[in-house]
């Protein structure tokens, strides 16, 4: 699994953070998503899917 | 592919709740979401947008750029009327990008998931200390006012950096700006008071500026990123959707959970952050009280769901119909705490999504969590039918809500 993101188009809903915090998280100064691990093991491939299908700017892009 | 519509047949929308069902949709809007994914509706000012019920259809909308939230474009279809048309839009929820994206980002950093999980021992410490006060009260009370109102002012108090003793100017003004019903000079009247209140807290920050988010706001003043009365109406937008939304969630929250008491047993009896969590979402799911509807108009013709919308037309996005939308919810009537509602459109979908939702979120968990456990014998001190209800309201919730332990 490899994920991309797309900063520019972020809104900062912060849902996949809350879907999974050990792969994403946001930027201090405005809320931006960072993405801390770009191939992240299999048993969060499935909370991964959800933060892609919960985006509402659909900025996170999952490549299996 | 458009065909001419007798406007005889067309549905009036807003339609009215089943009187027995408070926490269900207008019934009409099950019946149009049956018969396909878009529908042309009548408002109250005659013109025919279109209601768009289904989930699927909802956020593909949602989410297309060929969309406008502008409100200033003819064809946006307005809730209610107003003083005059010119007037430009509260703030950043009712522009497109680039311009919606510059003043939104502007004011997201207090709001990321972290900074806001940094503040639950603040709204625990608000909640508990509210929860005392009631039980050293007489009983019954109105849940309203000795909970579910003051717990999201005093926070989004708190964070914003408004005074709290100036609640009740607020919070009058903010029922007034969003009741369906009020007169358009009436809205405009507490809309401007609210502006010119901010706009004085505005100035008071630029003078002695503190760590709160109107302090924030005054900085980018000074740097020029920013004018003084975007930052007020800025101010204005995060203010009445600060504690509104939420203060009618706990509410309403708690009744339909006093209907339901299999439902607030579970609750009663965990202090599981996850079973809390996935509670609110199935909460904000079920009972969905924005029920006016996310408004749009195209600004090209778009094919979507065997119809053709054309630019200039008004879409009305019905997301509490859409969360009970069976495709996407199995059984979605039923009021089911367990289940995974993650991907309800509550807070809305696409670019304009609810910026505050970590806050909610997180302020509902915290009230849900401890309001049941604490009062485990909280009960309705009225009649479910002797309820009064905000059929009125922008957004949904009870006025009162009588309760006694």
């Amino acid at each position: 699994m490899k994920i991309v993101i797309d900063q520019d188009r972020c809104i900062a809903s912060g849902q996949c953070v809350s879907a999974v915090g050990e792969v994403f998280d946001q930027r201090d100064e405005d809320g931006v998503v960072v993405l801390l691990d770009p191939t992240p093991p299999a048993d969060l491939a499935v909370a991964v899917r959800q933060a892609a299908a919960v985006c509402p700017a659909r900025a996170i892009h999952v490549e299996e | 592919m458009t065909e001419t519509v007798n406007p005889a047949e067309v549905p009036q929308f807003p339609g009215a709740r089943a009187a027995r069902c408070p926490f269900d949709p207008p019934p009409a809007l099950h019946a149009l979401q049956e018969q396909g994914p878009l529908a042309k509706v009548k408002v109250w000012d005659g013109s025919t947008p279109w209601l768009v019920t289904r989930y699927e259809e909802q956020r593909a909308l949602l989410a297309d750029p060929r969309v406008s939230a502008d409100v200033t474009r003819p064809g946006y279809p307005r809730s209610a009327p107003v003083v005059s048309r010119n007037g430009s839009a509260i703030s950043f929820i009712l522009m497109d990008d680039p311009e919606h994206a510059r003043l939104r980002r502007m004011v997201q950093a207090p709001f990321t998931v972290r900074r806001i999980e940094t503040l639950r021992p603040a709204v625990q410490k608000i909640v508990d200390g509210l929860i005392d006060d009631m039980l050293a009260g007489p009983s019954p009370v109105d849940l309203v006012e000795a909970f579910a109102l003051p717990v999201p002012s005093l926070v989004i108090c708190e964070l914003l950096g408004v005074p709290y003793a100036d609640h009740e100017f607020f919070q009058d003004n903010s029922k007034i700006l969003i009741r369906r019903a009020a007169d358009p000079e009436e809205r405009a009247a507490a809309f401007a008071r609210l502006v010119g209140y901010l706009d004085d807290l505005v100035g008071q920050k630029l003078d002695h500026p503190g760590e709160d988010l109107l302090s924030r706001l005054a900085e980018r003043i000074r740097t020029g990123e920013l004018t003084r009365p975007e930052a007020a109406r800025m101010g204005v937008l995060l203010l009445v959707a600060g504690h509104e939304t939420t203060a009618n969630m706990i509410a309403l929250g708690t009744l339909a959970l006093l209907e339901h008491p299999d439902q607030l047993d579970l609750l009663r009896r965990t202090d599981d952050p996850k079973l809390i969590a996935g509670a609110v979402e199935e909460l904000l799911r079920y009972l969905n009280i924005t029920h006016s509807g996310r408004r749009r108009v195209a600004l090209e013709d778009i094919e979507i769901g065997g119809q053709v919308i054309r630019a200039g037309d008004g879409l009305i996005l019905a997301n509490d119909i859409a969360n009970r939308d069976p495709a996407a919810f199995p059984d979605p009537d039923r009021l089911d705490l367990r289940r995974d509602a993650r991907r309800h459109v509550a807070f809305g979908f696409g670019v304009h999504q609810c910026l505050g939702q970590p806050l909610a979120r997180m302020e509902l968990q915290v009230a849900y969590g401890t309001l049941y456990r604490r009062v485990p014998t909280l009960r309705l001190a009225t009649e479910l039918e002797r309820i009064p209800f905000k059929h009125d309201g922008q957004v949904y919730g009870v006025y009162e809500l009588p309760v006694a332990w």
